[in-house]
């Protein structure tokens, strides 16, 4: 029988019970820490920032579960199993992009703010539009991530308990959402990092179970199972060369550098990354852990190469695309063929690779509720709306409404984006973190004529155009696999807006400061600049 | 200056004040550890960022290229991509490896002044 047939005929319903148990034991564990390390959050900095005494190896595995999401799991082997080469892609902008993070950004960060991202930009800024800016664009970068993670868990959930009816999925989603604002409201960072450094553990253990039964498959011959796969994909010896995806014309071609920009640059813009470096005591500690982030990082993508030329070398394409069009389920496909079909251990593989998937999602979504419902609560409210005066139990009494409302929004939204590639979908909140949020990092921490309309013209027109040309790209609207297929409302040719918004961001932020009347102000950035260099008086 | 509210590091207590950083930052002592981070982080990362999209760019205007065998089924592509990883991992290396040796000391040398002051 064929896999999708297999799912399809819930043949996969004998095994409910196995994969419901499976996903059970993984979200009473998760609860138990959380409730656990909720018992030992009592003051902001426990909330925020995890009291700030994870080792650097503990946040380098928390940061490896923060970043390896959906997509990178679901989303990278299925387009490498549909597209060959050009999914590979993904992973190398993934990877190169830490390199931002760790030469320019982690270790200022972590000594010069305190809770956000909003306290670095705003440092030597007025306060009031600054973190304004900073807490909409955390907010805005973060619902994007959380789409594709949503999108995720609805692909998931349906091809595992064979739910397709649409009241099934919503229930689905709405049970993830719940699950976030339970983790993040009573856990907070401490318990939101253990959650992810437990999923860290079982993702890289499950790729690395995998990875090894593909290469035992084919005796350990790593030709032999590129020929296999080129072969199989019915595409030949182009399916191992970069093209199929990006390759077809000279506007795909442009497609393929904007996305190739926003991956490089989008790392170390994205917010729930960014408050992760908060949690060590050091900045050295915070450096560290990005070095382990970089390990683990870089081991587990080179397995999702075997993973997707795995499954476009054992699964037929049209099997694929027909359990999800835009591949998403290829590494679970993968697990059953490997496991067996017809026998119990196919059911006992895919169920374990679809916990873990589940076990990522539900790790990634806590720490971008946390990196929104966070700048929420610190920039918005305590900052602009209380003017300061907020108490600490009043501030972390915000966050946990704002997770609330994050929570519910992203349960309406994931509905919406069930047919997009999760890896896509990410790769668009990665150009409007590398827009809105790279420009005035980098800005603020070594331009020392930076101002407050420079910082807020790079954010916000950073922001408003790669929002708005995602708005009028083919990703909304006008073509079959758009979110709208329907209607026909777009006029930029390209699916990723980091080519023209990136340039944008950072032009705006030079002339908003050119153009400003204010003086930036000199003291304040001798006192930023010397402590970002030297840790003094860091948190 | 604005009207808003101060920022929170006025309010600090143990801070040193503004006059102490803006002496330090003109000290010679701060401008070489200054120095010695930026001529490492800037230039390598401009390296890292034209080597990234100079495979880009080979992926997608050099395919003949990118399609040439080199041994079985291994192209030159995968193993450019491989590349990649590669140098990432030792710009990690080297980068850490030139801020234990060059700037935390310096960097420690200065909080420790600083903080000891205040």
């Amino acid at each position: 029988m064929s896999h999708a047939a297999f799912l399809a005929a819930g043949e996969a319903s004998k095994h409910r019970p196995l994969i419901i148990t499976l996903f059970a034991v993984f979200v009473v564990a998760t609860l138990v820490i959380t409730v656990w390390a909720g018992r030992q959050t009592r003051n902001a900095a426990d909330f925020y920032a995890g009291g700030r005494q994870f080792t650097a190896f503990q946040n380098g595995l928390a940061v490896s579960g923060d970043y390896m999401s959906a997509a990178s799991f679901l989303g990278i082997a299925g387009a490498i199993a549909l597209f060959g080469y050009d999914g590979f892609l993904y992973s190398i902008g993934f990877l190169v992009a830490w390199l931002v993070a760790l030469l320019l950004v982690a270790e200022p960060l972590r000594n010069s703010g305190r809770y956000t991202m909003g306290d670095v930009l705003a440092y030597r800024m007025r306060q009031r539009p600054v973190r304004t800016a900073a807490g909409t664009s955390t907010i805005v970068v973060s619902i994007f991530y959380l789409l594709a993670q949503m999108a995720g868990a609805g692909v998931l959930v349906s091809l595992l308990l064979g739910i397709t009816s649409d009241g099934g999925k919503v229930g689905i989603v709405a049970l993830v959402g719940l699950l976030m604002i339970v983790y993040v409201t009573i856990g907070g960072m401490k318990g939101t990092t253990w959650v992810q450094m437990v999923k860290a553990v079982l993702l890289i253990a499950g790729a690395l179970l995998l990875t090894f039964l593909v290469l035992l498959k084919f005796h350990f011959n790593l030709s032999d199972l590129l020929g296999k796969a080129a072969a199989n994909s019915g595409k030949g010896s182009a399916f191992l060369e970069p093209g199929l995806k990006y390759g077809a014309t000279g506007t795909t071609k442009l497609d393929f550098i904007s996305l190739g920009i926003a991956l490089v640059l989008g790392t170390a813009g994205l917010p729930h990354i960014l408050i992760r470096f908060y949690t060590v005591p050091t900045a050295k500690a915070a450096r560290k852990s990005v070095n382990w982030a970089i390990g683990l990082i870089g081991a587990f993508y080179l397995m999702t190469l075997a993973l997707g030329f795995g499954a476009a070398a054992l699964i037929k394409p049209e099997e694929i695309i027909a359990s999800n069009k835009a591949g998403n389920t290829a590494a679970p496909l993968l697990a059953l063929h490997l496991g067996g079909t017809d026998s119990n251990g196919g059911a006992i593989l895919l169920a374990t690779i679809s916990a873990v998937a589940f076990a990522t999602i539900l790790a990634v979504v806590a720490g971008l509720t946390l990196a929104s419902s966070s700048s929420f609560a610190h920039d918005i409210y305590a900052n602009v709306i209380k003017k300061g005066r907020a108490t600490e139990k009043q501030e972390v009494g915000a966050a946990r409404w704002a997770t609330v409302g994050v929570g519910a929004v992203s349960i309406a939204l994931g509905a919406l984006a069930r047919d997009l590639n999760v890896a896509g979908l990410v790769a668009l909140a990665f150009a409007v973190a590398a827009s809105a949020n790279l420009p005035t990092i980098l800005y603020s921490l070594f331009w020392k004529r930076f101002t407050t309309r420079g910082a807020l013209w790079s954010i916000y027109g950073g922001l408003v155009t790669a929002v708005g040309l995602v708005l009028f790209s083919p990703v909304v609207s006008g073509k079959p696999a758009s979110m709208f297929p329907d209607v026909d409302f777009h006029w930029f040719p390209l699916e990723n807006p980091g080519i023209i918004s990136i340039p944008v961001g950072f032009l705006l932020g030079w002339l908003g400061t050119l153009l400003s009347k204010e003086e930036p102000d000199a003291g304040k950035y001798a006192e930023l600049e010397v402590r970002s260099l030297t840790g003094t008086g860091a948190h | 200056m604005s009207t808003d509210a101060p920022p929170p590091s006025k309010t600090e207590p143990g801070l040193p004040s503004a006059e102490e950083f803006t002496a330090v930052q003109d000290s010679a002592e701060f401008r070489e550890l200054r120095r010695s981070y930026r001529s490492f982080a800037f230039p390598l990362t401009v390296a890292f960022i034209a080597w990234y999209l100079v495979y880009v760019l080979l992926s997608n205007y050099a395919g003949g290229f990118m399609g040439a065998r080199l041994f079985g089924n291994v192209n030159v592509a995968l193993v450019l991509g491989l590349a990649q990883f590669l140098t990432t991992f030792l710009i990690a290396w080297w980068y850490s490896r030139h801020a234990a040796a060059e700037l935390d000391p310096k960097a420690q040398a200065i909080k420790s002044r600083m903080e000891g002051d205040a």
